[in-house]
């Protein structure tokens, strides 16, 4: 997002600046530039073959690539974690393609790619958040051709999102759809979520960082810009409601964030902890300790000792 | 109904012409339905009802001809000219369309409470509560035990469904209802009970229907007026018992004498 100066900088290994072609870039900007302007909008793109598989975020990448400049700090989140394969490697491929700055703190970074995770921490203005998306489409499992989904949503025939909704409370007595919840966009488009737990539907809400989302197979992207209404989809009454936890975080005992249930051992023994293991550290950091830190070893007890 | 009746047409068909290629699929139908008149489509397999069908219903763009519709408030409009929105707006409230095979009107996927709210939910109901009463109320109108609003479609008889899938046209009270060979595939004693059940509601709810059949038995039972066509074109038509017990035609002649007496 910072200064685009990166025309004909070639990086190490001979790539040019963030792996695809200034051509290419220009034509996903486009793209995003579109979606901007229509909020909730999926539009076409034509989606490259990027060096990893699809469903490891080819559209997410894409985005990014787009978007960063020589200044810009990458942050990369897989559910949450800094530290899983996904983010990882993605973090490593922007790391040798770019050779920019990358960091797994939310506040210092200006990019954040998530694979299905919206950061605890409050986003800025400065920040944008670039999601991976397996199927941009939310009807698609309701309405299977794509030339009916596309007339629906130009046509705003969106009765049949409720179908799925009223199917959910007839056979489990609520709303059981507990990730990819789907959301109203500026009262116009319904927009799935990529499958982000539905804990963090409100967050997208008014949000003050800009939102793109990137699905490489499908060839969409979509947005939200900053400050933008999200509304999830729910009826009179059974409202929307976000997942609640009856735990608290084991290492850092937090209340108020989404938790990873962890298998423990054979015997039913489990522990619940942050899934954002940056805000997680912090708090750790800050002195607040969970129920399980003191048996935790040193590497992750850390900085709390 | 007979005050209604006297009101300006809801639908008008004039000739209405559909070519495929060279082959004629109906030629020069035209016709008026009045608010609160049934009126049966009859001929033989290739005759162009189901074309003529599709053309009233504005799913098929005829060659020639118009399709008029009086709208609900009161200005009559060539179908031919709604926008993709309107006609589809007019297809989930004041039309209805019951299809030969259920599995085509209904979505076999999700619960029979749902496939009946689908329509309320598309014009904007959003309290599930209310929509879930109103689902039941219709199912038991259509004779389904509403114990079985949770079950999807699937495990329903093809009496049911065909009934379920009426009740799912009728909940947005449509006032024009297209019938598809309503009774096609079904046993006879289902079919007499279906007949009784879409003749009590067509009179209660004051429904203008055209019913494409080939069951001389179905006009008679449903229809007040009716239209015999051949080779796409609409030879004879009148009020029912009229044309049925004293027809003019030959190829009525033939149609009718053609039905075998138990």
């Amino acid at each position: 997002m910072s200064a685009l100066a990166t025309s004909g900088t070639v990086a190490a290994g001979g790539y040019n600046f963030a792996y695809l072609d200034e051509q290419t870039k220009r034509m996903i900007r486009r793209a995003i530039l579109k979606a901007i302007a229509i909020p909730g909008y999926q539009v076409p793109f034509a989606s490259r073959e990027m060096p990893m598989p699809y469903g490891w975020g080819t559209g997410g990448v894409q985005v990014t690539a787009a978007i960063l400049g020589a200044s810009d700090r990458l942050k990369v989140i897989d559910q949450g974690a800094d530290d899983t394969t996904n983010a990882v490697s993605i973090r490593k491929f922007f790391e040798k393609t770019s050779g920019v700055e990358t960091t797994t703190h939310t506040a210092e970074a200006t990019i954040i790619q998530t694979r299905h995770r919206i950061p605890e921490k409050t986003l800025t203005a400065d920040q944008v958040l670039v999601y991976q998306v397996p199927i941009p489409e939310p009807l698609r499992f309701l309405e299977p051709r794509e030339t009916e989904t596309r007339v629906m949503h130009a046509l705003e025939d969106y009765g049949l999102m409720h179908v799925k909704l009223y199917e959910d409370i007839a056979t489990h007595g609520h709303i059981a759809t507990t990730y990819a919840y789907p959301v109203k966009v500026e009262d116009r488009y319904v927009m799935d979520p990529s499958p982000t737990p539905k804990f963090d539907n409100p967050k997208m809400n008014d949000c003050a960082a800009l939102q793109l989302f990137g699905a490489g197979r499908e060839k969409r992207i979509y947005a939200l810009p900053p400050h933008t209404k999200v509304v999830s989809l729910d009826f009179d009454d059974h409202p929307f409601e976000p997942t609640k936890f009856d735990h608290a975080c084991a290492l850092c005992g937090a209340t108020h964030t989404y938790l990873d249930e962890v298998i423990t051992d054979d015997a039913g023994g489990r522990m619940f902890v942050c899934s954002d293991t940056d805000h997680c550290e912090e708090r750790r950091a800050e002195g607040h300790r969970g129920a399980l830190l003191g048996e935790a070893p040193a590497a992750i007890a850390g900085a709390a000792e | 109904m007979t005050n209604a009746m006297t009101d300006a047409p809801l639908l008008t068909a004039e000739a209405v012409t559909k070519f495929y290629g060279a082959r004629i699929g109906c030629r020069d139908v035209g016709f008026e339905l009045y608010p609160g008149e049934v009126l049966a489509v009859v001929g033989e397999s290739g005759s162009g009802k189901s074309t003529l069908l599709k053309l009233l219903s504005g799913q098929l763009a005829p060659s020639d001809g118009r399709v008029l519709y009086r709208m609900r408030d009161g200005v009559t409009r060539d179908i031919l000219t709604l926008s993709e929105a309107e006609r589809r707006f007019l297809f989930r409230t004041d039309w209805g369309f019951v299809h030969q095979h259920a599995e085509q009107g209904l979505r076999m996927g999700v619960s029979a409470g749902a496939n009946v709210g689908e329509r309320l939910m598309a014009v904007g109901w959003r309290h599930y509560g209310k929509i879930r009463t109103e689902a039941e109320t219709w199912l038991e109108r259509v004779e389904i035990d509403a114990g079985r609003i949770d079950e999807r479609p699937t495990a329903y008889s093809g009496g049911m469904r065909q009934r379920l899938q009426i009740a799912r046209n009728l909940v947005t009270a449509p006032r024009l209802v297209f019938m598809d060979e309503p009774t096609g595939g079904l046993d006879v004693s289902v079919q007499a009970r279906l007949l009784d059940l879409v003749r009590g509601l067509v009179a209660d709810l004051g429904l203008a229907a055209i019913v494409v059949t080939h069951d001389l038995a179905v006009a008679r039972l449903l229809s007040h007026r009716i239209l015999v066509m051949k080779d796409g074109r609409a030879i004879e038509t009148g009020l029912t018992d009229q044309v049925l017990d004293d027809p003019r035609e030959p190829y009525t002649q033939l149609l009718v004498s053609s039905i075998l007496q138990p």
